[in-house]
């Protein structure tokens, strides 16, 4: 039995979100839809008497100041002639089904099954024109929703809809065994058709450990067969996966430069650089008695100690493929997903303090044709962009920074970095936080979400290219408000001693995250019998490796128990016991009795051969562009501010929640008119004192299309100057009071791996990879900032038939320190009419890869070189001038130069800026205006304090002019005027670059 | 004014929880963040406390619209008692005591009826639903105060300047009546306005499309208190998008925010009247 019921705005209510539509369907496809009328339907398959459902309509779903509500039949209304019904297909998440169930449960006072799927939602449109069902399809497919998601209808409305995305699936559960004693090519279809992601070698590996007389007589003790079953095969895989087990990273590479005939071989980038860099950066800090860095890189998030009470968690993931599929979805779950990292660190329970995202896209004015499955970049920016906004707004964790990169070659796969910090006690009853004990006989319970099909495959998934094939199963969509729920459960439940630890269900599903933690204790046990599911008959290795998102996996002691679930049904957090720790050395999963899976743990995590990687090194042949002489200049400043890379992000910014929690101190956007772009986040930690933390981003993808190693160099140079520019200070080795600063790495890379057929520059690409490894070492070594976490994304190409889009190799620094006092940080806006502006740091004839080249299509030679020595000592000497009050605005150069940075700290105040160039004496006028070169500062200072601060700066500062009434930029070379133009002007190109 | 006890309402996505227990704590109250549930299964009585506050946040995912899901549970969900939540809320109401809802909590307070509650019988008489823009924003908005207004909360408080948050902050009013004895009333006690306290309709310094441009309602009584912008976001002078340049411009301003003075108000309104009906005992 069904009941409908239909919501609908009374007609004389405004329908704002059904002329947002026809809006967006005449910009964006030019169809003329005529009015929009949006309504919702609720299909309720729980059996009700007509009272009950009566009642509940009534009640708990029509709003009755603006809403009317139809059961079992619909509003009507000879105006709309056609309709568009979007439904979700079967599985996918439905929250609003989910909400309307326990409210039906509340209203009716019902004890209902409010776990599984009873209640579907779906949104029906009326629209007043008579379209074409092709023109219908457009508007259902490119505007409402996803086709790999949603189920469509559309034409012309009879009145009924019959659609329900009920689940069913046929109930032959098995578990089969697959034979691997047969040709290399079967093992290699067998990786293909399921989705194992596993190469020969890998295959042949596997054969070899199941055809081991060790494994052979040990598997007949147990009554196992000889051969693998799916569910090990799937494990296996999934552990073995490059999401997972980083292969690439740790491979062994040989280098070549061509240039210098230099020869090496590399023992793991991962090792070699990153891991080795901090290392170092650790040994300094004990040495001298410091130990602020209390966890890297073998937990969920790096940790940092803040203080004797307190500690920092935090990580930065990418969710690319996803987003390039459904990037709603994508970023949804990315964001959320990147929420649980910090959130099961050691014990777990932390709160979470904010989230950080910088996004590269396609340009939105893309006029390429688009391949099989690729999506326009604008609709793959707008749909991460909404990700993004309820991922944080509706889990109550501000969004405080990032970036919008715009790039062709981020037209196949988006990438998509959600990073998210997060405060924990120093210790929850005494015991260390940050630690993670696990012992045998420790219980394992899965908390949170149920199981479903849903990102089956997820890890071996992103470890391949996307093509037009790509699987349904591979989308997913994540639910705050689940996620919410159980973050809060956590952290009390944490604070109440109920959790010894936990680690979060993200990739791989339970296969990751218990497979992880039985290395702790040596072995686990599990029985798949009890987990949850969403819907019936899941075959037991899928329930293995569903990412199903929202679960925890909490290591519990059993006495503990009882304690635990009192709480969990307080907070309607739904709890299972599926198994519990052992020390057998091995990884056993059963189902209803019977052993699936007995894996011994070390071949498990160590038995993958290592990849063996060539990388070789050629300049590419450039050469220095001709830029037309005689330039308007007031046309190129405005065409600049107005460009994709420089304009204003504030429609996405006010979209995010960027304030929640109140401790958010410099925000994006800051000055009288809220509009000043800022260099770093600022945040305090609490509302008992002024301690705080900075958060920065450091990334410039373009340059590395001419020095990958000074691209990765300059990334961190951003990062640093971000932070020094807010008024935060280099680390010291001796400084005692925990000062910490903590990086997280993001490599993004397209395929790097040699092929003689797929991937002809592959050792190329494998080369760039090299040096911005390199750079990293350099740079973390020289400034002592080391990395605590990081990830790596090894294959970021979109496929379809014989075209291949690739994203360039990206690198982003995430940073964050801590900051002694909130209320001495620096914003970047103008303070006062007739303040001093000076340029710090030494401009160079730097303009290849630079935003202004960019405006004549042409990418130059000499890229931004960062000068380690020369940036230290001015970031020193910036720190300096703070400690005594006398930078009153300051902003870090990057995209478009000074004539940018200068605008930007004049938009959104009551000033402008007059300028006078003459001591850049060799340099181009536009070298001086627009050079990209790293380490700089544009800043103000009041004219009161010119002495004192010229003689703290020395060489390193250049008076340029200063702050006016007149809201103009005035900029004079010597004694000629080249760029005269109004603020206002300035700031409408800004505002409409993006054309909102 | 340690007697004063503000019981903060959390769970099932509430959000701004913390912040707002901050808020009583600098203004000098007692604060207990305590989750929903613990008060139906009566761990927990409201009437042990002094005002009852809603705070901010996604409830339900602002599934079938914002507040709906929670207050319908506020409003049918029945303590371990058998007593109706609802009506432990009319007592604590006939006990003259106070409810603040900020944001998703003024959400609530409005479709629970208790807000305006023109006849008494906490029927809904407004909603508060998707914003003209279509989309949620933050941004800091001037507010100014109806100076008709009697709500203690609002006390010597002329204008605001405060962030809202939120995509359902539309105020509208179910009919003619209701808005007439609205304005006759002096409900409307915060209205969206420029920097320089004219009232406006404008976007986006009226951010919502608000029927009277209206951002707060009081009921009669002026003990029942709910707005959409966030006070508790302007705790302290560094919450302000400018409070460098204002800093610059007044090196010894006051480093309190603005939004802590309705906290204050309240808090103060309270300690005199508990300080008041102790002595009559």
């Amino acid at each position: 039995m069904k009941n409908q019921i239909q919501i609908t705005l009374k007609d004389k209510i405004r329908d704002v979100f059904g002329e947002k539509i026809e809006q967006n369907a005449q910009k964006f496809l030019n169809l003329n839809t005529g009015k929009v009328k949006t309504s919702k339907i609720y299909n309720v398959t729980y059996s009700l008497d007509s009272n009950s459902i009566e009642k509940f309509a009534k009640l708990g779903l029509c709003d009755e100041i603006t809403q009317d509500y139809y059961l079992n039949q619909f509003y009507k209304n000879s105006i709309y002639k056609s309709f568009i019904l979007v439904a979700k297909m079967p599985g996918v998440t439905d929250d609003e089904g989910i909400s309307a169930q326990k409210t039906l449960a509340d209203i009716l006072e019902l004890d209902l099954d409010v776990n599984t799927q009873h209640i579907y939602s779906e949104e029906l449109f009326l629209i007043e024109n008579e379209l074409s069902a092709e023109d219908l399809k457009n508007i259902a497919e490119n505007l409402l929703g996803n086709k790999l998601i949603q189920h469509f209808e559309y034409g012309k409305f009879t009145g009924k809809i019959d659609y329900i995305p009920e689940v069913h699936i046929s109930s032959n559960i098995r578990t089969e065994i697959v034979d691997l004693n047969i040709s290399d090519a079967d093992l290699i279809d067998i990786s293909c058709n399921k989705v194992l992601s596993l190469n020969l070698e890998e295959m042949k590996e596997i054969r070899k450990f199941f055809n081991d007389e060790k494994t052979i007589k040990l598997r007949k003790e147990k009554k196992l067969p000889e051969d693998p079953t799916d569910c090990e095969l799937e494990i296996i895989a999934q552990t073995w996966s490059e999401h997972c087990k980083h292969k690439e990273f740790d491979a062994i590479i040989d280098y070549e430069n061509l240039e210098t005939g230099e020869k090496k071989q590399i023992d793991s980038l991962f090792k070699t650089y990153i891991k080795a860099s901090t290392n170092i950066i650790r040994e300094r800090l004990e040495k001298v008695g410091n130990n602020w860095l209390l966890k890297i890189f073998n937990d969920n998030a790096g940790v940092v100690k803040i203080d004797d009470k307190s500690v920092f968690i935090w990580k930065v993931e990418t969710h690319n493929s996803p987003s390039a599929i459904d990037p709603y979805g994508g970023a949804i779950t990315g964001i959320l997903g990147n929420n649980r990292d910090p959130m099961a660190t050691g014990v777990g329970g932390g709160k979470l303090l904010f989230n950080t995202n910088v996004l590269c896209f396609g340009p939105p004015n893309y006029d390429k044709p688009l391949i099989a499955g690729q999506l326009h970049p604008r609709r793959i920016f707008e749909g991460v962009r909404h990700g993004i906004e309820d991922g944080g707004n509706k889990s109550g964790i501000p969004t405080v920074n990032g970036s919008i990169i715009f790039d062709e070659r981020y037209s196949g796969k988006p990438l998509v970095y959600c990073g998210t910090g997060g405060i924990m006690p120093m210790d929850y009853n005494g015991k260390p936080s940050w630690d993670k004990p696990i012992d045998s006989g420790d219980l394992i319970i899965m908390a949170g979400g149920r199981v479903g099909k849903d990102g089956i495959h997820g890890a071996t998934f992103s470890s391949t290219e996307l093509d037009e094939h790509s699987p349904q199963s591979a989308v997913q969509i994540g639910s705050p408000i689940t996620q919410k729920l159980l973050s809060d459960f956590m952290t009390e439940a944490a604070l109440k001693g109920l959790i010894k630890c936990s680690t979060d269900n993200g990739a791989g599903g339970l296969s990751s995250s218990v497979g992880e933690l039985a290395l702790i204790s040596n072995g686990a046990e599990i029985y798949l019998e009890k987990v949850p599911l969403k819907y019936a008959n899941l075959q037991p290795w899928e329930i293995f490796i569903s990412e199903s998102q929202e679960r925890m996996s909490l290591v519990i002691e059993p006495e503990k128990l009882a304690e635990l679930y009192d709480l969990a049904e307080a907070r309607e957090v739904e709890l299972s016991n599926i198994g519990k720790f052992t020390d057998s050395g091995y990884l056993e999963v059963r189902f209803q009795n019977e052993i699936i899976s007995y894996l011994d743990l070390d071949f498990l995590h160590n038995g993958v051969p290592r990849k063996h990687l060539s990388a070789e090194w050629k300049k590419p042949n450039l050469v220095e562009p001709n830029i037309p002489q005689n330039l308007d200049y007031n046309d190129i400043l405005l065409k600049l501010m107005g460009s994709y890379n420089i304009c204003s992000r504030e429609n996405v910014i006010r979209q995010y929640d960027h304030e929640v929690k109140g401790k958010t101190i410099i925000k994006p956007l800051m000055g009288k008119d809220g509009k000043t772009p800022q260099d770093a986040a600022v945040m305090r930690l609490d509302f008992e004192s002024f301690a705080g933390l900075a958060i920065s981003n450091g990334i410039c993808p373009k340059y590395g299309d001419i020095d990958a190693y000074e691209m990765s160099a300059g990334a961190f140079d951003e990062g640093i100057r971000q932070i020094i520019s807010v008024g935060g200070k280099l680390p010291e080795i001796n400084d005692r009071s925990n000062r910490f600063w903590t990086v997280n790495d993001n490599f993004c890379v397209p395929d790097s791996a040699f092929d003689p057929v797929n991937n002809l520059d592959g050792k190329q690409k494998l080369a760039k990879l090299v040096q911005m490894n390199e750079a990293l070492y350099d740079m973390s070594t020289f400034f002592n900032i080391p990395m605590t976490s990081g990830k790596d994304s090894m294959k970021n190409d979109f496929k379809a038939g014989n075209v291949k889009i690739s994203v360039p190799p990206t690198i982003l620094y995430s940073m964050v320190a801590k900051v002694d006092d909130v209320r001495k940080t620096v914003t970047s806006n103008f303070k006062a009419e007739g303040d001093f502006i000076y340029i710090l740091g030494k401009t160079y004839d730097e303009l290849g890869g630079s935003e202004f080249y960019k405006l004549f299509d042409e990418l130059g030679v000499i890229s931004p070189k960062v000068r380690k020595i020369n940036a230290k000592r001015l970031y020193e000497k910036v720190t300096k001038a703070n400690e005594q009050n006398l930078i009153e605005s300051c902003h870090d150069l990057s995209d478009g130069g000074m004539a940018i940075a200068i605008s930007e700290s004049a938009i959104g105040t009551e000033f402008g800026v007059e300028l006078i160039i003459s001591n850049f004496e060799e340099l181009s006028l536009n070298a001086i205006l627009f050079s990209e070169s790293h380490s700089r500062f544009v800043i103000s200072i009041n004219p009161k304090n010119k002495l004192i601060f010229e003689e703290l700066l020395g060489q390193d500062c250049l008076l340029i002019g200063e702050v006016t009434s007149e809201k103009k930029v005035k900029i004079a070379l010597k004694d000629k005027i080249v760029v005269d133009v109004e603020i206002d002007e300035l700031q409408n190109a800004w505002d409409k670059g993006l054309g909102n | 004014m340690k007697n004063v006890k503000a019981l903060i309402i959390t769970g099932f996505g509430i959000n701004c929880e913390e912040e707002m227990a901050a808020a009583y704590k600098l203004a000098g109250a007692e604060t207990k963040i305590v989750h929903l549930n613990d008060i139906f299964s009566e761990k927990i009585s409201i009437h042990d406390y002094d005002i009852m506050n809603f705070p901010g946040g996604f409830s339900f995912g602002d599934d079938l619209g914002s507040g709906k899901v929670l207050s319908n549970k506020m409003k049918f969900k029945k303590m371990k008692s058998g007593k109706l939540f609802f009506e432990d809320i009319k007592d604590f109401l006939d006990e003259e005591k106070f409810v603040f809802g900020v944001c998703n909590g003024f959400q609530f307070l409005v479709k629970m009826g208790l807000l305006p509650n023109l006849n008494s019988d906490f029927e809904q008489e407004i909603t508060l639903t998707g914003n003209n823009s279509a989309k949620y924003e933050d941004r800091w908005v001037h507010c100014k105060v109806n100076e008709n207004s009697k709500t203690p909360f609002l006390k010597r408080i002329d204008k605001l300047f405060v962030p809202v948050r939120h995509g359902e902050g539309k105020l509208i009013i179910k009919n003619e009546q209701i808005r007439n004895k609205i304005v006759e009333k002096n409900l409307n006690c915060l209205t969206y306005c420029d920097e320089f306290g004219k009232e406006t309709s404008e976007y986006p310094l009226n951010p919502n499309g608000a029927d009277l441009n209206c951002a707060a309602l009081t009921d009669e009584t002026g003990r029942v208190f709910g707005l959409m912008p966030h006070p508790e976001a302007f705790l302290s002078l560094y919450n302000h998008p400018n409070w460098s340049q204002l800093k610059r411009q007044n090196p010894d301003i006051y480093e309190d925010g603005e939004g802590l003075q309705i906290f204050r108000n309240i808090v103060e309104f309270i300690h005199r009247k508990n300080v008041k009906s102790t002595k009559k005992k």
